[in-house]
């Protein structure tokens, strides 16, 4: 009979090695299980607290006696190479593994097994865990804010309307497609501004008015970051090309544009925006809050984009801009057909980074009397029958801002694989 | 004798306080193939890339195709037209196709029809026999192929003069004879040419003239029999006896 030796595993015995290891792993994961879920503690024979740290000694043991090199078995020598290195590495396993158990039944009982989403009031949440019923009762609010109940069709029909119209490039004409640019950077977000101007304001074709200090909820972060992603983008394209330019007037503005607009934090700049702007302005003159938020907002981003861009664009070799001046381009010409295209390829991965930031800006322009997702929770929790339900509230937003913010980056991504090609 | 196709008249061009080019004088007659030589640093390329202002000149006058060139001139694009490069590093645009490449400025500058560009295109690419690449990218083709690809695209703005920028030096020894084989081919069909080339093979075979450049000055200007077989001055000799 061969002997084991514990503290060197070899292949010989891969069989008694791997069965024993495995089976100390099991025990240690099971004392874990059992101490969570059951609340029984298995080695209470031990002194206090070799009892807390048994588990950890005997998957420890056991993840040293499966760690054999090139054991010839799949499945080993891939847990082996990924969790299972060094004894450093598995104790880092184990505590992981640990901790996720150790978290799991809270979580759970507090999310789904203790939890009520029946009834519609506060009474009907009668167990210790979450209270849905407070995010279904107030859906409609997170949603829409404080627009009438009645009307939220029209911001329903707003919305399907502006994302149809976004599609429209995919169903150009080859003809019509050097347009694209065009219809992307100004036709479009004119035809949106005029939907939403016209089916969520309303106050003509037999429309109620509906003013924008009662639009909220998640349709109000969706109109804000919508609005400023697809005017920030041009807009700071214009001052990286302007920080690159030649002429000192042009080049000092851009500078001066860009390091005045990173320099100050986005919360002042929504006060400003909206207390101090007015006083500015002549009497008769008015601009709506909302308008007034957004443009601020977007002079912020455009800033940010501007640098990113210029990075792209700095990141061309000379002899890209050597070659389109010598086949005869000019400027503009030069850098719509061959700069830009390249520059702005480069740089998805950056322009991504600003707009998920962008988007999770938004909550901010609660500071002056707007309303978004977050902003509507804020109002919900001190609502005095819904009192002390503001855990429930900011997980639901949370999920909702990372499904958005999700979806933007997989659409990045997608976009990054769609123009590459090799150098 | 015909008036000279490019003129440069005592030019002078400083990098900072270091003098590149030292009293450039320089007459380049239509359809005469210049080759120009030296060890690097010389301002060859300098030189070359001043003829159609991708570098500037401080001093003297540069005339091309009696247009001078200096701050004043409006339409530097137009005279950048007329005059067709071709670089050492290729310097194809790498998002668009080979045929793409050579359509771009013809469409967008000589305002030709898309279709008549990719014909024009075409004949060119087949011309350096790359014509069966056309739709690829440039980034799977071999650099003898972009190099070619690269020709085409400057002769598809159907320049006057053709300037070319150490073409073969980035290319592998197997490749360097298919890009020399079509400026040969291109020679032969009459172009105006001023080729910087340590391919002296080449000035044997097609310059009508040889200079020989050293620190920023032209040393020597000779017809092209008479460079190699008799020098004048010694450091054309040295560099003579290094190169060949």
């Amino acid at each position: 009979m061969q002997t084991i030796n514990f503290l060197k595993p070899n292949r010989d015995n891969i069989k008694n090695y791997s069965i024993i290891g495995s089976f100390l792993v099991l025990i240690s994961l099971i004392d874990v299980i059992s101490n969570a879920f059951l609340k029984t503690n298995l080695t209470f024979f031990l002194p206090g607290s070799l009892s807390s740290f048994f588990p950890l000694i005997l998957g420890l043991i056991g993840l040293n006696m499966i760690r054999i090199d090139y054991s010839g078995n799949k499945t080993l020598d891939k847990i082996n190479k990924n969790i299972n290195t060094n004894n450093f590495n598995a104790v880092l396993t184990l505590l992981i593994l640990f901790s996720i158990i150790k978290a799991l039944p809270p979580s759970l009982s507090w999310m789904i097994l203790d939890a009520n989403i029946s009834g519609d009031s506060k009474d009907a949440c009668t167990g210790t865990g979450a209270c849905w019923t407070y995010i279904k009762v107030w859906f409609r609010r997170f949603m829409y804010g404080m627009y009438p109940n009645e009307f939220h069709w029209r911001i329903n029909t707003a919305f399907i309307l502006v994302i149809a119209l976004g599609f429209v490039g995919y169903f150009m004409k080859e003809n019509l497609k050097k347009y694209l640019a065009l219809y992307y950077v100004i036709i479009y977000p004119v035809i949106a501004y005029l939907v939403i101007y016209y089916l969520i304001s309303g106050g003509s074709f037999g429309l109620q008015w509906v003013e924008t200090g009662a639009w909220g909820g998640l349709s109000l972060t969706f109109i804000v970051s919508f609005f400023c992603l697809i005017f920030c983008f041009p807009l700071g394209m214009i001052f990286a090309l302007g920080r690159r330019s030649n002429l000192p007037v042009i080049k000092y503005i851009s500078i001066c544009y860009i390091e005045f607009w990173r320099g100050v934090p986005l919360i002042t700049v929504l006060f400003m925006s909206s207390v101090m702007f007015p006083m500015f302005l002549p009497e008769d003159f008015f601009m709506d809050k909302l308008v007034r938020v957004i443009i601020a907002i977007t002079l912020f981003e455009a800033a940010y984009c501007a640098e990113v861009i210029r990075g792209g664009l700095q990141s061309l070799p000379r002899g890209q801009y050597d070659a389109a001046k010598s086949l005869g381009m000019g400027y503009w010409k030069m850098h719509i057909f061959v700069i830009l295209p390249q520059a702005l390829k480069l740089v998805i991965p950056g322009i991504a980074n600003t707009f998920l930031a962008l988007v999770k800006d938004t909550p901010l322009i609660f500071v002056v009397g707007l309303a978004e997702l977050a902003g509507m929770l804020a109002l919900a929790k001190t609502n005095p029958k819904w009192l002390g339900f503001a855990m429930e509230g900011y997980i639901f937003a949370s999920i909702i801002f990372w499904i958005i913010c999700y979806a933007m980056s997989k659409y990045s991504y997608n976009l990054e694989a769609k123009y590459k090609t090799e150098r | 004798m015909s008036d000279p196709i490019i003129k440069i008249q005592n030019m002078n061009k400083w990098f900072g306080d270091f003098q590149v080019l030292k009293n450039i004088n320089l007459e380049v007659e239509a359809n005469k193939k210049i080759v120009v030589c030296g060890p690097s640093g010389s301002g060859k390329s300098t030189l070359i890339r001043c003829i159609n202002r991708l570098e500037e000149h401080q001093e003297g006058d540069i005339i091309v195709d009696g247009n001078e060139l200096s701050e004043k001139t409006k339409d530097i694009e137009k005279i950048r037209a007329e005059v067709g490069m071709v670089f050492q590093q290729f310097n194809l645009f790498p998002h668009l196709s080979i045929l793409d490449n050579c359509t771009l400025a013809p469409i967008w500058v000589k305002k030709m029809p898309k279709k008549e560009a990719q014909e024009l295109a075409l004949d060119q690419l087949k011309k350096v026999q790359i014509d069966d690449q056309a739709n690829k990218f440039p980034g799977q083709l071999s650099g003898g192929q972009q190099q070619r690809c690269a020709i085409a695209r400057a002769l598809c703005m159907q320049p006057k003069i053709m300037l070319f920028d150490e073409p073969t030096s980035a290319l592998d020894p197997e490749m360097i004879k298919e890009v020399l084989d079509a400026m040969v081919s291109l020679a032969k069909g009459g172009m105006t040419m001023i080729v910087v080339t340590h391919e002296m093979g080449f000035a044997k075979e097609v310059a009508d003239e040889v200079i020989f450049m050293d620190e920023g000055m032209i040393i020597e200007k000779a017809e092209t029999k008479e460079f190699f077989a008799n020098p004048k001055s010694d450091r054309t000799k040295l560099f003579l006896s290094q190169i060949l």
